[in-house]
């Protein structure tokens, strides 16, 4: 099973994108997605910066992926979008239907990304035919429902990769409202982009205190931490061909070496508690309530 | 501009035709339809009886089949768009890529609109449905502001539907994972946010708790006005502030946009509210049906009457009522 890092989520200073990415040279992720999923008004990387990135990415053995804005309203929103699609060099990752068709109608392969929210057999055929090459399932299907539409896939002789979000706190919607602004009183039109003081986001909890979710910026993650690692081998098994890891922080050299570790054998450890300021959970994939957490074995 | 209203039961869609609905939408009692509520719904009888009082009465019936079937129900959606097909119905309103493929195919001369579930918010995206479906309305997320409207409406290959008035979503519709975080159930895929059977009310000398599957969602003090526990309208804590950290719990109410949003092109304005009741239905459309007459004979002097504000308030969450995404600030 191969490894990707995902787009990254947070707003970071430049110098620490450069920072992170540069450290990733060498860590054993296979794929791995840039650009700007959340919000456009974040440019600590212009377009081309992103793009230069890839190509040192690339030069270093990595898959680079190109990842799309998921709410795309504004004219500029879209210019840059297309521009992305249009990019000439790397794969991209569709995050909205108006980057499938730019990509479509370009003929070019893209991956269909979690917010496509692709849930059947027909779902997948119909983006297979304009050109999906990978995809990556809806982020609440369980297990079963992924078991069933993969192997339904095969029977049909869909042939797709499959990518699961396999680790880091789960974005769960976007908004056209900036969570982040709003908690320190500002505009969104005059927020001097105050989520890079939030560099994991900024934990909403319950009035009892227990974490439920992260205001990123307008897009809303939860609290816990997901992380599949304790069901590789099911994964496998399913089909799953690339594990994706969500950027944060700290430790990301550590849970990449876990993670690769363990899918290899070389290591029966798949604890990462140490390396993450929330609790862990996996919900989505046993079929619970996202936010619920693996009971004990 | 078509006044779309919500149909939740065949009284409701009796007063929504009787109240000036220009057309219904309504869904089938199942998870097919995003308002997947206990009690609420359209048997295929009833759907029947529905669509022949609406269409002696010149009214408009669409059906809503706007979730995702997951592979062990693709049957139930191939069967809803089936059913809808045979009654005749004006429009299905769907979001879907296999559900709008399959009807496409199989029932060619049926009209579809894609679903805000269906999560398209520009240009490009409408084109994408509308070449790959034949699409020929879409109803937007409510999270575009009137200038992003307007622009659209320019650029749009299919017509345009935006919601007027009811319970505001913040996030975009189709995209949020809220309700499936906290209770396993979502909109998208069970129909259901926020599903009743997770909500619990737990009295306390201190006034009241609201939990969902056990997640404390809000506390009301004695006599304070509680609505229904969504995820989104909850107080919660932040950086040590309590407060509604993603929204008040209001309703969206464009009643002073109409000039513009006839000005910019939009086809329908739609009324949320298919869980709602009978009376709600009847006011609510009484409202907008003289507010769209008023609109249309003179758009230039109208201005949104003070009687059909203070009705409309007082039909809303938090008896309060906002532009929402429509108006800058509040984003």
């Amino acid at each position: 099973m191969r490894l990707s890092l995902g787009p990254l989520l947070y707003q970071w200073s430049r110098d620490a994108i450069e920072a992170f990415y540069a450290e990733r040279m060498a860590d054993p992720v296979d794929v791995v997605y840039l650009g700007e999923t959340v919000c456009a008004k974040r440019r600590s990387l212009a377009t081309d910066d992103w793009l230069a990135l890839g190509r040192e990415l690339a030069g270093a053995g990595k898959q680079v992926v190109i990842s799309t804005l998921a709410l795309v309203q504004a004219g500029s929103e879209l210019a840059t979008v297309r521009r992305l699609c249009r990019n000439g060099e790397f794969l991209v990752e569709a995050n909205d239907m108006g980057a499938v068709r730019l990509l479509a109608d370009a003929g070019l392969p893209f991956v269909g990304g979690a917010s496509l929210n692709l849930y059947n057999v027909a779902a997948l055929r119909l983006l297979r035919g304009r050109g999906m090459v990978r995809w990556v399932p809806p982020l609440e299907l369980s297990r079963d429902d992924l078991g069933d539409l993969l192997g339904e896939a095969r029977r049909a002789g869909i042939v797709l990769e499959t990518e699961l979000f396999a680790f880091g706190r789960v974005p769960l919607a976007c908004s056209a409202r900036c969570f982040t602004a709003r908690h320190v009183g500002r505009p969104k039109d005059r927020c001097e982009i105050v989520c890079e003081d939030y560099p994991e986001g900024l934990p909403m909890a319950s009035q009892e205190g227990e974490p439920l979710f992260t205001l990123n910026g307008v897009q809303t993650q939860s609290g816990a931490v997901q992380h599949l690692l304790g069901h590789g081998g099911a994964l496998a098994e399913l089909g799953v061909e690339i594990l994706r890891l969500s950027p944060q922080p700290a430790h990301m050299g550590e849970i990449i070496g876990r993670y690769r570790a363990a899918l290899d054998g070389a290591c029966a450890e798949t604890a990462v508690d140490r390396w993450v300021t929330a609790p862990l959970c996996d919900g989505f994939f046993r079929g619970a309530p996202g936010m619920a957490a693996a009971p004990d074995p | 501009m078509k006044l779309v209203c919500p149909a939740g039961n065949l009284p409701m869609l009796k007063a929504a035709v009787g109240a000036g609905a220009d057309a219904v939408y309504l869904g089938f009692r199942d998870d097919t339809n995003a308002r997947h509520f206990a009690g609420l719904n359209f048997s295929d009888g009833s759907a029947r009886r529905a669509v022949a009082h609406a269409h002696e009465r010149g009214c408009e019936v669409y059906v809503a089949i706007n979730t995702y079937p997951r592979p062990a129900g693709w049957r139930r959606w191939q069967r809803a768009v089936d059913t809808a097909a045979d009654l005749g119905v004006d429009a299905l309103i769907l979001a879907d890529l296999g559900v709008l493929d399959y009807a496409a195919r199989r029932h060619p001369g049926v009209r579809l609109h894609l679903s805000v579930q269906g999560s398209a918010t520009n240009s490009e995206a409408l084109r994408f449905y509308a070449d790959a479906f034949g699409v020929e309305r879409a109803v937007l997320p409510r999270v575009l502001s009137m200038a992003q409207v307007e622009r659209l409406c320019e650029d749009s290959p299919v017509e345009l539907e935006v919601f007027g008035f009811g319970s505001l979503c913040v996030m975009v519709e189709g995209r949020c994972l809220l309700s499936a975080w906290t209770t396993g159930e979502s909109p998208n895929t069970e129909g259901a946010c926020s599903p009743a059977r997770a909500v619990r009310w737990v009295e306390s000398a201190g006034g009241t708790e609201v939990r969902l599957n056990d997640v404390l969602i809000d506390r009301f003090a004695p006599g304070e006005n509680a609505g229904y526990p969504v995820v989104c309208k909850g107080r919660f804590t932040v950086n040590g502030a309590t407060y509604h950290a993603l929204e008040e719990p209001t309703s969206l109410n464009t009643l002073e946009l109409l000039p513009a949003l006839a000005r910019a092109g939009v086809a329908a304005v739609k009324i949320e509210g298919r869980q709602r009741s009978v009376a709600y239905v009847d006011k609510v459309v009484r409202v907008w049906r003289e507010a769209l007459d008023t609109c249309r004979r003179s758009p230039e002097a109208y201005t949104p009457r003070s009687e059909w504000m203070a009705t409309l308030a007082s039909l809303s969450e938090g008896a309060q009522t906002t532009l929402g995404a429509y108006d800058r600030p509040w984003q």
